[in-house]
This record gives structure tokens, C-alpha cells and sequence, in this order.
């Protein structure tokens, strides 16, 4: 209980007094006359924030990389991270945490491919949020200097909002899916740090141009970097591995695998 | 619908800061590159400050257009389609210096 006004830190949890004794001022809910109008200037979503930069420094301790994978549904997040759980066997250590409104499905498919896994079902949820994670994070226990891959709930709005602690972003598109969705996604895309052209080898079959979707990620994503790949038949997942394998916070100590490309 | 999310963050932060207090109405500042459609959170701010000190209470909200900064001629812009950022000197090299806020600006007690 504060000594001068008599108002208790547990009722008031945004402001503390200072660690010396001294009376700092902070928020008094006792003091605001009717009708007063209280000016607050604070974030919103400074709860999900907050327990976000808690995961990231949780992670960051440990030399975990943790990556926050995106996509509109049926992009291939799923089949990608199996394909890298079994390529990365007994080279870079992968876990996952898998984001699906219901089912255990995705995860079973996961441990499957040899990976651990926790599996959070959001319900009517459209995005995981930071409190999820920190949950699953504790329940997962990664391993240090290893890879964490958050499956967010396929959705190309919803996700893009929320702050999870994650040290990168990556967006999955598919080549079955339409050249203009950067255009019509803008914010998901322009929160990316890689983009993912996935399932390549459709490429004969379907009307994707991939030089324009790249002109349109130049335009509303301009930092963002480039992979094309496809998990059936390989190509390009070297490129994926590299990337994966040089974002971990101390260096990984084991070769990378090669997977041969048919570029 | 993120919107429900974002509502209840913003009923959260209003009774952190105001334990126990009725509130009459909330102002917020919902950035044009923010991806919350003022609509849909009007919406969503009358479920979720049900039952809470918010209930009843009214939502202004104010929409604040974004605000750009080319990093490669340095001019400051206020780009006209918020889908691309795009500078008039032609470049998409562009950093957000506004738009994407989504804050509580102040509140009314009872």
C-alpha cells in the first residue's frame, strides 16, 4: 500500500512507486471528478505487447529462433514444415507450434514428421496472440540455439496485427492462389520479412505469374526477401534452410542438409 | 474479425488504468494503415463492454491519415492509396512514419 495516499499497487498495476520509497505520481481512479475527461495516450493492444516482448526476450535467452508463418489457408504451411522437420533431422533441432481454429490434425502430422509439437485450437479465434504463445512456448520447451515455427491460423487479416515475440515473419503464398494477393493483402505482406512462393512445381498448370507477384512485393513490401519453393519436389528448400538456419541467434554448430534443386 | 480482440484489449486497458470506475465514454485513434475497420470495432466495442465499468459507454473515433517518408528523396508524403506506399518520385522505398496506431486517447468518468 502506497504510504502517502493510501491506494494499493495491485489496484493500480500500470504504475508502481519508485524501488526507493519516494512517492512517484501514477493514476488515482479516487481522485477523477465526474465527468472529467482522463487522457490515457496508450496502445491498445499494450497488454498483447507487453507479453510479447516477454516471449521474445524468454526466447531470445535460450538462442531460439522464432518465426511467425502466415498464410491464407491450403498455402502449404503444414506440408512445408513437415518436408523441413524431416529434411533438418538431426541437424537443426525444429519444433512447432500449430494455430487451427479446431482439430489436433495439423500437430499429429507434425509429430509425424518427427518434430515436437503443441497444438492450440482458438476456437471461434481468427489469430493466435501472444498469451497463446507464451502458454505454448512453456509447454514446448525448445531446445536452446533451435527453431521454433508458429503456425498462425490460416488467414491473410487477422494475423498480421498481432505481435506474438517472434524474431521474423513469413508469409506463404501459393502459386494455386491468386498473382494479385499482395495487393489485396497489403498489411499481412508488408509485415513480412520473407515471402514464400510455395508449390512451384504447379507452376506449368495454373495462371501464376511470378514475375509480376514479385513486382507487386516490391511494391507494398519492399524489404521483404524472396524464396520460391515447392515441398514435393524440393526445389528451393536449400534456400529456405539457409535462411532458417542464419537467423538463429548464437550460430548453429551443424551442417546444413543438402537437398538437391532442379533450378 | 480482429476487431473483438482489438475491443476487448481496449476494454483491458481502460479498467487497468481505472480500476472500479464508470466510464462514459472512450476516445480512439484508429490509424488509416492500422488494418481495423472503425465499423466493424463500433461493432464489436458494444459486446465486448458488456457487463464492464465501458458498458453504454460511447466510442469516438478518429481516423488519422498515414503519413510517409521516402527514403530515397526524402520527401514527406501522405500517400494517396493505402494499399501501396508509394512516394511521387516513384519509389516504394518508403518508411511509415504514421497511420498504423491503434490507441486509447482518453477516456470520461462518471
Amino acid at each position: 500500500m502506497c504510504a502517502t495516499c493510501g491506494c494499493s499497487p495491485l489496484s493500480d498495476p500500470h504504475q508502481s512507486h519508485g524501488s526507493h520509497g519516494q512517492h512517484e505520481p501514477h493514476e488515482h481512479p479516487h481522485d477523477h471528478r465526474p465527468g472529467e475527461e482522463i487522457t490515457l495516450e496508450q496502445k491498445i493492444l499494450a497488454k498483447n505487447d507487453g507479453l510479447a516482448q516477454q516471449n521474445r526476450a524468454w526466447l531470445r535467452d535460450r538462442g531460439i529462433l522464432a518465426v511467425n508463418l502466415m498464410s491464407s489457408p491450403g498455402s502449404g504451411k503444414t506440408t512445408l514444415l513437415e518436408r523441413s522437420g524431416r529434411d533438418l533431422a538431426g541437424r537443426l533441432p525444429l519444433s512447432v507450434i500449430e494455430g487451427d481454429q479446431e482439430t489436433a490434425l495439423d500437430a499429429d502430422r507434425i509429430r509425424d514428421a518427427g518434430c515436437q509439437v503443441v497444438q492450440i485450437n482458438t476456437g471461434a479465434g481468427c489469430h493466435l496472440d501472444a498469451a497463446m504463445v507464451g502458454g505454448a512456448l512453456r509447454a514446448l520447451y525448445p531446445p536452446p540455439n533451435s527453431v521454433v515455427i508458429i503456425e498462425n491460423v490460416g488467414n491473410l487479416v487477422c494475423p498480421a496485427l498481432f505481435d506474438l515475440g517472434e524474431a521474423a515473419r513469413v508469409v506463404l503464398a501459393s502459386v494455386t492462389e491468386g498473382t494479385d494477393k499482395p495487393l489485396k493483402y497489403p498489411q499481412m505482406f508488408r509485415s513480412a520479412d520473407l515471402v514464400v512462393v510455395t508449390k512451384t512445381d504447379l507452376g506449368p498448370y495454373v495462371d501464376f505469374d511470378i514475375s509480376r507477384f514479385g513486382a507487386y512485393i516490391g511494391q507494398v513490401s519492399p524489404q521483404a526477401m524472396m524464396i520460391h519453393l515447392s515441398a514435393l519436389d524440393g526445389t528451393g528448400l536449400p534456400l529456405w534452410y539457409d535462411w532458417l538456419s542464419s537467423r538463429i541467434p548464437t550460430a548453429a554448430t551443424a551442417p546444413m542438409p543438402r537437398v538437391s534443386t532442379p533450378d | 474479425m480482429h476487431e473483438l480482440a482489438i475491443a476487448e484489449g481496449l476494454v483491458d486497458g481502460v479498467t487497468e488504468r481505472l480500476p472500479g470506475r464508470k466510464i462514459t465514454s472512450v476516445r480512439v485513434e484508429i490509424g488509416a494503415l492500422s488494418g481495423v475497420v472503425p465499423d466493424a470495432l463500433r461493432f464489436c466495442f458494444a459486446l465486448a463492454t458488456e457487463g464492464t465499468p465501458l458498458d453504454g459507454a460511447d466510442l469516438e473515433i478518429s481516423e488519422p491519415a498515414a503519413k510517409c517518408e521516402c527514403a530515397d528523396c526524402g520527401l514527406a508524403f501522405e500517400p494517396e492509396d493505402g494499399r501501396i506506399l508509394l512516394c511521387p518520385c516513384g519509389s516504394a522505398n518508403v518508411a511509415v512514419v504514421s497511420g498504423q496506431q491503434l490507441l486509447i486517447t482518453s477516456v470520461k468518468v462518471a
